[in-house]
């Protein structure tokens, strides 16, 4: 569904590709298709016009690099201006006297709770003791939940059932907090409307008492076009000190993050990749630029992959892959240049739609995996590896001895490598992915 | 049959709730419809206007821009003028997208059926499966819920406690168990000593790119299928309102690993619109059959697509 951005300002741009300087029509030709990807990745309409005023503005007039086709020129400055509006990162503030108050909101089911126990067990990894307050009093048995979190990890929860009110809950929290010397607590408050008058005031006493010293809009990163109103509701009310963006681990663009960021100015401090409490990444803003942009961390790869790749074979390996002739011999000879370039499953997150190709292919194939893999296809024969489906029983077992592996995992190769030719190719024929990333490499 | 026949009256309530849910922020969107639609002239801008609301409430470019050229050629086709009329005419337009043919699986003579619910992460199943159950018990159905969610903390803990409230058995086993054996469990339970009519199973939240986890809701539904014939009879993918272009990528996942017959539009209370089912209806065939509309219960609607095309239009009856 989407095609890749470069893919369609490298039409744009074809008839201009000998001209020196981007005039405001070839500007406002790629404008049209950077602002189409940026709607499609859920940046706020609003926040999308003023991005692309903004970049038109800067583009115009200027002067196309020796090293960059015009299409690339534009990507980046869109890509700067991008890298500017989502701000630099940012740590948890702890300056002055402990304990800190770090106070998570926002809407329900957004993953509040999940963070809250993610933010302690990262401080801990800083020396730091949390003390996690379940303010949750609504939602059934989300107290149980922290409970659960914090045993799980071994961090205390402070809990008063959902009887007291949340502003009481908090302050009792915080005279424990003193007591027991915590350098932080963490307050894990109920999911809410930025609507919702009387909860909007109840996070109003809650600041009032404890005077958290970061306020943290918790958004997932599959919200759309409301994100702004969102965010701005927060902020207007209680003041927000940051933003953390949860459920990256998905395939959302998260332009959300960009509206966001624009509404409410405040950093961007953490990532959340999984439901896991360890699963905190820190922020960084050209992984989620390109992100959102629908082109993956493209600008590393591309430069790894021009120092390591030679180029036309890279582009007669990409039109394999999309049409799915890809054998096992290219695969082969695509693992000898892949490992040149560095950890497998840290090149495939950096390629749009892959990412999720490293949880599927997790854990087992690992770089160890890859050696294994490496042996059994260079035992095979030529005609084996063009047309893997040759391979009987008995040829099977002659690969596993030559190999030092068994059937089994021949049976698994060949099931993976179908796999992935699948999705190759479905990659190929959405038009995202491995598409864009060889167009970029011609 | 008759218990399920809706009295005008719950229609109306149904309706009411899904306009109100959607209307309920003034600063709407949509309600700048109506001032667009007064100017004198239709011009481009006009026009332009109109697919940048439809943008804002999450239709997605295709289908925003779709709607707004048929209504563009209708128009100017049937010479329409007043505002009221063009207002009509783009309802119409967005109404004819959501094709609505009733759920009747559910109630087709069957000893035992199954709704299998599934979503990604915190979108609203849990609760979507409380109000579920008990507008089918207010419909005079006994129904069972399996706690297959092991995986969260605290979910099972949770859905007892809505299990309670609702007054529906919960058929659970510890944090940690086998999804599959939970639901093997449950449907024993419902056709055995329980005697349920309707088992509604919960699920983990999932990303739907996650393979393995796809994978296991395939396992899930084959332990429905060995155990009662064509089962689950409806699976629901709860959608959270306030989800942008993603969902579209949600639906297609979950419906070519687990066959989603339908949604579940969850938390249209808030000032989000929703405005994705559109494009998922068009693209993949997948009607919205209820609306979560808040935190309780109650707070749940059939899925009215004229009550949610005026909801978000902003016209009332
Ligand atoms: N995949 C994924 N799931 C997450 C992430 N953060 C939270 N979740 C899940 O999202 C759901 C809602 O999270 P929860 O913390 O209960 O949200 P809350 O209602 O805001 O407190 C749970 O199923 C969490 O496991 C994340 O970064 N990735
Ligand atoms: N405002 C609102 N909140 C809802 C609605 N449905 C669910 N929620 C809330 O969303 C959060 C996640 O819901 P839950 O059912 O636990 O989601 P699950 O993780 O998909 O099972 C909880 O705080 C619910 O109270 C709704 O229709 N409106
Ligand atoms: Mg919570
Ligand atoms: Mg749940």
């Amino acid at each position: 569904m989407f095609e890749s951005l470069q893919n369609k300002l490298k039409v744009v741009f074809e008839k201009l590709a000998t001209r020196g300087r981007l005039t405001e029509q070839d500007v406002d030709a790629a404008l049209r298709e950077v602002r189409l990807a940026l709607l499609e990745a859920d940046v706020n309409y609003k926040v999308v016009k003023d991005l692309v005023g903004r970049v038109k503005e800067r583009a115009v007039g200027v002067e196309v690099m020796k090293s960059l086709t015009p299409a690339q020129q534009v990507v980046k400055i869109v890509h700067e201006e991008l890298l500017k509006t989502l701000g630099e990162p940012s740590r948890l503030n702890l300056s002055g006297p402990a304990p800190h108050v770090v106070m998570l909101v926002g809407l329900q089911g957004s993953g509040k709770t999940t963070t809250a126990a993610k933010l302690a067990l990262n401080l801990r990894k800083g020396n730091k003791r949390a003390l996690l307050v379940a303010a949750d009093t609504y939602r059934p048995a989300a107290i149980t939940q922290i409970e659960v979190l914090g045993k799980q990890i071994d961090i205390p929860v402070f809990s008063e059932g959902t009887q007291v009110p949340p502003p009481e809950i908090t302050s009792h929290a915080l005279r424990r907090a003193r007591e027991g010397a915590y350098d932080v607590m963490i307050i894990d408050t109920a999911g809410r409307l930025q609507i919702s008058e009387a909860l909007m005031g109840e996070l109003e006493r809650i600041k009032a008492l404890v005077k958290p010293q970061e306020i943290l809009l918790v958004a997932d990163a599959m919200t759309g076009q409301e994100a702004v109103n969102v965010a701005q509701g927060f902020h207007e009310r209680v003041g927000l000190t940051g933003l953390i963006l949860t459920k990256v681990d998905g395939d959302a663009r998260g332009g959300a993050a960009i509206s966001m960021r624009e509404v409410t100015g405040v950093p961007i401090k953490f990532l959340g990749v999984g439901e896991k409490s360890d699963a905190l990444e820190p922020f960084h803003p050209d992984r989620l630029a390109s992100r959102i942009l629908g082109m993956g961390d493209m600008l590393t790869l591309i430069e790894r992959a021009g120092e390591t790749m030679d180029r036309s074979d890279a582009e007669r390996m990409g039109r394999k892959l999309v049409k799915g002739e890809f054998n096992l011999e290219d695969f082969l000879k695509q693992l000898q240049e892949i490992k040149k370039m560095g950890p497998l499953t840290q090149i495939l997150e950096m390629i749009p739609g892959m990412g999720r190709l490293t949880q599927e292919m997790a854990p087992e194939t690992t770089d160890k995996q890859l050696c294994t893999i490496e042996a059994i296809i260079s035992s095979m024969t030529r005609e084996e590896r063009r047309n893997p489906r040759v391979l009987n029983g008995s040829r099977k077992r002659r690969v596993a001895r030559g190999s030092g592996t068994t059937v089994q995992d021949i049976n698994d190769l060949l099931d993976q490598f179908r796999q992935m030719q699948r999705m190759m190719k479905q990659l190929g024929s959405g038009g995202r992915g491995m598409r864009g990333l060889m167009d970029m490499l011609r | 049959m008759a218990l399920f026949r809706k009295t005008p009256d719950e229609r109306a309530e149904g309706q009411a709730k899904i306009e109100a849910s959607l209307t309920k922020t003034r600063q709407g969107l949509f309600g700048r419809i109506s001032a667009l639609f007064q100017a004198n002239e239709l011009t481009d801008e006009t026009w332009e206007e109109l697919e940048e609301l439809l943008i804002q409430a999450d239709l997605g470019i295709d289908t925003a821009l779709r709607v707004v050229e048929r209504l563009r050629t209708r128009v100017h086709r049937e010479n329409i003028k007043r505002e009221d009329e063009v207002r009509a005419a783009l309802a119409d337009e967005l109404t004819r997208l959501l094709t609505h043919p009733a759920m009747t699986s559910i109630e087709e003579p069957r000893r035992l059926s199954v709704i299998l619910i599934v979503g990604v992460n915190g979108s609203g199943k849990t609760t979507s499966i409380a109000k579920l159950a008990q507008y089918y018990k207010r419909r005079g159905k006994r129904v069972v819920l399996a706690a297959a969610d092991t995986f969260r903390a605290a979910a099972i803990d949770q859905i007892k406690i809505w299990g309670e409230r609702i007054g529906v058995e919960v058929i659970a086993q510890a944090p940690g168990a086998d999804p599959g054996a939970v639901v093997y469990d449950a449907i024993r339970a419902s056709q055995e000593s329980r005697q349920a009519e309707l088992l509604i199973i919960d699920t983990a939240g999932r990303l739907h790119t996650k393979y393995n986890l796809m994978k296991e809701l395939e396992k899930m539904r084959g332990v429905c299928a060995r155990q009662v014939h064509d089962a689950p009879h409806e699976t629901l993918l709860v959608l959270d309102a306030t989800t942008g272009q993603n969902a579209i990528s949600q639906a297609k996942h979950f419906k070519e690993a687990a066959q989603v017959t339908g949604l579940i539009l969850a938390k249209l209370d808030s000032t989000a619109k929703g405005g994705i089912v559109f494009a998922i209806e068009e693209e993949l065939g997948l009607p919205v059959r209820f609306v979560g509309t808040g935190e309780k219960p109650d707070d749940f609607a059939e899925f009215d697509p004229r009550a949610f095309v005026n909801g978000l239009l902003d016209i009332g009856y």
